[in-house]
């Protein structure tokens, strides 16, 4: 690779950058309207939703493994249990599934 | 103001660091395959630190795609950021604008859940610090090992480990989700909404997930306000 991959690293860095830090810099110690307030404390679940639907299902070519995954994320998370157990248990669930196929 | 600090934080990271061995180990293998040196693969993971970003970038440098259309697919893929950002913004304690600067760059779809998702208010810095770090430090550490000894997970174990992100996403929402129907609808819109963008084609997936959740979140946050309840 010549010197072009590090501009255009440098370029990726930037613009993935500005995003990020623009609305912590520019609001901090900024008021917002009571409705703008609202609708970004709304964001975090409304994201989750769109983070999990539908990508959880192709996470591989066999889509058994996103059906599987899925439905073994949700089983133990509806059990309360922590986190760590939801993430760690789920693997367990398709390294299992992906020993017998 | 919340009491923990930045080890609460290395805790609270954990299962992002778990979710990310796995594919940053990947995106150094397939760096290496598409020709980047190990030095590139890893500073890419140092300066710009967003997997999708990164994983997309691959196939164009593979393919000689122009720099300035690369970068200008990164942002697209990246815009999402900014609401998150601004979400944050509201969850976090007030402090210097070059600590929140600072702490900016570890802003992922997976630390900005952990962090927004945390029951308590106005959360330290240094919580914040904790969970970026140790979620960093697994992805920059992992896609130089991936180059370095170029070769992948047993095939079971990899295969297994690509929940790994998606159920800690479950995990985070479903406690906040259970009994709580405004918590339900936002999250079952935007999931219907993303749906909907990604098997029309619609829009390219950095756009549909920005464009499901904001207009989720404004949907409920009309209905909710009309009810009476702001």
């Amino acid at each position: 690779m010549g010197s072009w991959i590090w501009w255009t690293i440098l370029g990726m860095a930037i613009v993935t950058y500005i995003p990020r830090a623009i609305p912590l810099t520019f609001l901090e110690g900024r008021e917002l309207p009571p409705a703008v307030q609202n609708v970004l404390r709304n964001i975090p679940f409304a994201v989750l939703g769109a983070l999990i639907f539908p990508a959880i299902f192709f996470i591989q070519d066999n889509i058994w493994f996103g059906v599987i995954g899925a439905a073994a994320a949700f089983g133990i998370a509806l059990t309360g249990a922590n986190v760590m157990f939801v993430v760690l248990g789920s693997i367990a669930v398709l390294a299992v599934y992906s020993l017998f196929i | 103001m919340d009491h923990r600090g930045f080890s609460a934080g290395l805790k609270a990271g954990l299962s992002i660091a778990i979710g990310y061995f796995p594919i940053a180990l990947t995106f150094g293998l397939l760096a290496k395959t598409t020709g980047l040196s190990i030095w590139e693969a890893t500073a890419m993971s140092i300066f710009v630190f967003a997997g999708a970003a990164q994983y997309i970038s691959l196939p164009l440098i593979a393919a000689g795609v122009a720099p300035v259309v690369i970068i200008l697919n990164t942002f697209v893929v990246n815009i999402r950021h900014f609401l998150m950002a601004a979400s944050l913004n509201e969850k976090m304690q007030p402090d210097a604008r070059w600590k929140k600067a600072l702490y900016a760059f570890g802003i992922t779809d997976e630390s900005f859940s952990v962090l927004a998702i945390q029951k308590e208010d106005n959360l330290r810095t240094s919580f914040a610090a904790g969970v970026i770090t140790i979620s960093y430090g697994s992805w920059v550490i992992f896609t130089a090992v991936g180059h370095l000894i170029g070769a992948n997970l047993p095939q079971f174990l990899q295969a297994a480990m690509s929940i790994a992100l998606y159920a800690m996403f479950v995990g985070l929402l479903m406690p906040s989700m259970r009994g709580n129907r405004k918590v339900f609808s936002l999250a079952a819109i935007a999931a219907a909404l993303n749906s909907l963008f990604y098997f029309t084609g619609w829009l390219s997936t950095g756009w549909a997930i920005l464009v499901s959740t904001l207009a989720s979140a404004i949907i409920i946050e009309l209905i909710s306000s009309k009810g009476g309840r702001t």
